[in-house]
């Protein structure tokens, strides 16, 4: 059912998510870390590979970032990999560490994952646009929210969604967001705020997403062994999944998103989870835009297809709701530093399972949290499983 | 804990510019023949995760990894990219094998580097942008000055390096994947262009474009897939600083230490008397001989004197990139270490062609990620599981 080894998480660090940080991007990373260490009661010396994270290379303006970020990651002659799946980096940098222990290579991985998107000027949307198909896509201008305005639009018709459902989401996950000490966004919106806020590309609405942040963060992971020395309570990384769609997002139908089911299943698989939204007490989806708060529940397999605006508006996505949606408030609350946030979404499935997460702790003991990241041209879903 | 063997190899061969193809038909070609290698299998259904190595400077798109999986048949499959060197995508590989939760991973890795008109800038924006890339000039000179410091430190001399040129270009002329292989005199090395002293023109690897894919799969997988398994008996990498001021610039450390890694998981505690060969970087020549020592296959300050007594021949007692190394088949970029890797695995499987080594059974290879970087990987493989 697991690896051959058993891997923990034992410590977990944040630094703030701002939109401009004074601190480098390696200073953030020594932050993160330190802080990830101290909370396990580590130091360098016992960590044996490190597993970094960060999104394009375009926002620092450095090529072979990863090998810039090798000390500061606490990785100085170390074994040392960087993982890329685009906004799918953040959780699965974790997913990378934990096959660094579960393959009894090493006994202890630090992960870093790190974004300093504020050097990109005159603003880190203009990175984007190389991520485009330089022959069919890049000649129409296309940018980020261009294509997700389509699948935002494709999904509320397939299934009759209307805004201010949507519109219920980014204001939850704001309201979470005052709660946390990291948050760039925290605040107290209405439906009415959003639905008047700014047009972007319809129907994407200024305050539907989430902001452009420098941040990072870090978790320790150990094996079995070596955690059940250093902590009482370890999380465990029980399932990793990951899987890729085709990149000919124009051909795809883009209300559903395939590969995070495909990554869900394949995670759910590991961890022998069989019914999803029965024995999964908290989750942090990935949620760069309102609707994909919702679009993740549903490929997450937390609810039927076209339920998610349902169960929002029934409040059961709230911190005290029967299915707490992301606690933590999220990247429309918190901040999106791409990496770093999804990286954020493990450190806080990993504090809400030991009872850490201070004023945003969901009530009623949780015992197993997963979360989610979505990268790529529409086409990536990553997973974490962790249990207490 | 199961053992881990490459049991599918496909490969495009290299050149200098490929005009009549993309990147995507070359990831294709070589995955075809990898799939067809490794006894036929699907990879819609029989691969459970598929690593790419690929930098997005080098690719010239952000977030490259949307453009890989439709072409290796990982469109709704497990696929995810390490921008780092083949090897280390390799080494992951391997590890996902060893948790035991995958039983066949594909590694892909290439380069389209003829597509790219600004090579210099692109290598000048791996510099820390403060302290190293406001001084200007083509960044190899980072590789004229370690080659300074190493020669004095270790006692090799300028035309042992040479001597390098001449062998490995000269191997490449045997071997149908190479780009640059070449009959050359160490005069014409040693009186080639000054570049950044004191390399000269020749002694630099040019560069080439090709695909490789290599299929891993666990011991179990592997007895159903294939007869001639090639096992991945340790596989170590490191990153020494990324700061270039802090770095001991006689020694390859970052090698020295993935040497050590790799020969322990091995259980290799004498690697002269148990490697048979080595395929090992020489992006620039004296890099073959500090490697070399790095990684143990000689005494220090020794490589060169074997080079220069023809040992490191394809004939001679330890051969040395019979393959032709990067001096020969070319300079892939990210897919550099994967294609050692590659040549490794065919010599052990007696499938090298003219440039067969007679009777060997353990090899190892070995990366280097270049210039700025001091991060590298080693690889043992052997045709013994154990």
């Amino acid at each position: 059912m697991f690896g051959k080894k058993r891997v923990a998480v034992v410590g977990a660090g944040l630094t703030l998510f701002r939109r401009y940080m004074k601190e480098t991007g390696r200073e953030m990373c020594y932050e993160a870390s330190k802080m990830a260490l101290d909370q396990a009661g580590l130091e360098l010396k016992d960590i044996e590979s490190v597993a970094y994270g960060s999104a394009p290379d375009a926002f620092d303006g450095m090529h072979m970032k990863g090998e810039n970020m090798t000390d500061a990651s606490g990785a100085w002659r170390k074994p040392f990999s960087r993982v890329y799946v685009g906004g799918g980096t953040g959780v699965f940098t974790a997913d990378a560490g934990w096959w660094h222990v579960a393959s009894g290579q090493f006994d202890t991985c630090l992960v870093v994952a790190e974004e300093k998107m504020s050097p990109c000027c005159p603003h880190p949307a203009q990175a984007f646009t190389t991520i485009f198909d330089p022959i069919m896509d890049r000649p129409h201008g296309t940018t980020l929210i261009w294509i997700f305005a389509l699948e935002m639009h494709r999904y509320m018709h397939v299934h009759g969604i209307k805004k201010e459902q949507i519109a219920l989401v980014s204001v939850k996950n704001k309201r979470n967001a005052l709660d946390h000490p990291c948050a760039q966004l925290g605040a107290k919106i209405t439906v009415d705020d959003v639905l008047n806020s700014e047009i972007m590309c319809w129907p994407v609405q200024r305050l539907d997403i989430s902001p452009t942040s420098d941040g990072a963060a870090a978790v320790v992971l150990a094996s079995e062994d070596v955690a059940k020395k250093i902590t009482d309570n370890p999380v465990w990384i029980d399932g990793v999944g990951w899987c890729i769609d085709s990149t000919y997002w124009t051909n795809r139908d883009l209300y559903y998103p395939d590969y995070v089911e495909c990554a869900a299943r394949m995670a759910y698989k590991m961890a022998g989870i069989k019914n999803p939204p029965k024995e999964i007490d908290v989750a942090e989806p990935y949620d760069p835009f309102d609707y994909k708060e919702l679009h993740h529940m549903e490929g997450l397999l937390l609810c039927r297809k076209g339920e998610a605006p349902k169960l929002t508006a029934e409040g059961v996505t709230q911190r005290d709701g029967n299915l707490p949606i992301n606690p933590s408030g999220g990247l429309l609350g918190v901040g999106n530093p791409i990496a770093a946030a999804g990286l954020m979404k493990v450190c806080e499935i990993f504090w809400q399972l030991r009872g850490e997460a201070g004023k945003r702790q969901v009530p009623g003991d949780p015992r197993t949290g997963v979360a989610q990241a979505w990268g790529d041209l529409m086409q990536y879903g990553s997973v974490i499983v962790m249990r207490r | 804990m199961t053992e881990v063997a490459i049991v599918g190899i496909g490969c495009t061969g290299f050149r200098p510019i490929t005009p009549d193809l993309s990147y995507k038909e070359l990831m294709f070609e070589a995955a075809t023949r990898a799939y067809q290698d490794a006894g036929n299998i699907n990879p819609r259904k029989d691969v459970d995760a598929f690593v790419t190595c690929a930098e997005d400077y080098w690719e010239g798109h952000s977030i490259f990894d949307e453009f890989v999986p439709d072409q290796i048949g990982a469109a709704l499959r497990h696929l995810f990219t390490v921008p780092s060197d083949g090897l280390i995508g390799l080494a992951t590989a391997y590890m996902l094998i060893k948790t035991g939760e995958f039983n066949t991973v594909v590694v892909e890795a290439h380069s389209k580097i003829s597509d790219v008109t600004t090579f210099t800038g692109i290598v000048n924006f791996g510099l820390d942008p403060i302290f190293n890339r406001p001084l200007g000039g083509h960044p190899y000179y980072m590789a004229g000055l370690e080659m300074t410091r190493f020669l004095r430190e270790s006692g090799n001399t300028r035309e042992q390096c040479a001597q390098v040129v001449v062998k490995n270009r000269k191997n490449a002329l045997s071997n149908s994947y190479a780009a640059h292989g070449a009959n050359i005199a160490k005069e014409q090395v040693l009186e080639s262009e000054p570049y950044f002293d004191p390399l000269n023109r020749l002694d630099i690897s040019q560069p080439c474009d090709g695909g490789i894919v290599i299929v891993l799969a666990s011991e179990t997988a592997a007895k159903k897939l294939t007869d001639r398994p090639v096992w991945i008996r340790g596989i170590g990498w490191i990153s020494d600083t990324s700061w270039p001021e802090s770095r001991e610039w006689g020694r390859a450390v970052y090698a020295e230490l993935a040497a050590d890694m790799a020969y322990k998981t091995a259980g290799i505690r004498n690697p002269q008397k148990e490697i048979n060969f080595a395929e090992i970087d020489d992006s620039f020549s004296y890099k073959e001989l500090q490697h070399l020592e790095a990684l143990k296959l000689c005494r220090q300050g020794e490589a060169g004197k074997l080079t220069e007594e023809g040992e490191t021949e394809i004939d001679g007692s330890l051969p040395v990139n019979a393959s032709g190394g990067l001096l020969g088949m070319g300079y892939a970029i990210e897919a550099s270490g994967l294609h050692r890797a590659l040549e490794t695995a065919l010599q052990l499987r007696g499938e090298a062609g003219e440039h067969q080594i007679p009777n060997v059974k353990a090899g190892v290879a070995q990366s280097w990620r270049g210039v700025p970087t001091a991060t590298g990987a080693v690889a043992v493989l052997s045709v013994e599981v154990k």
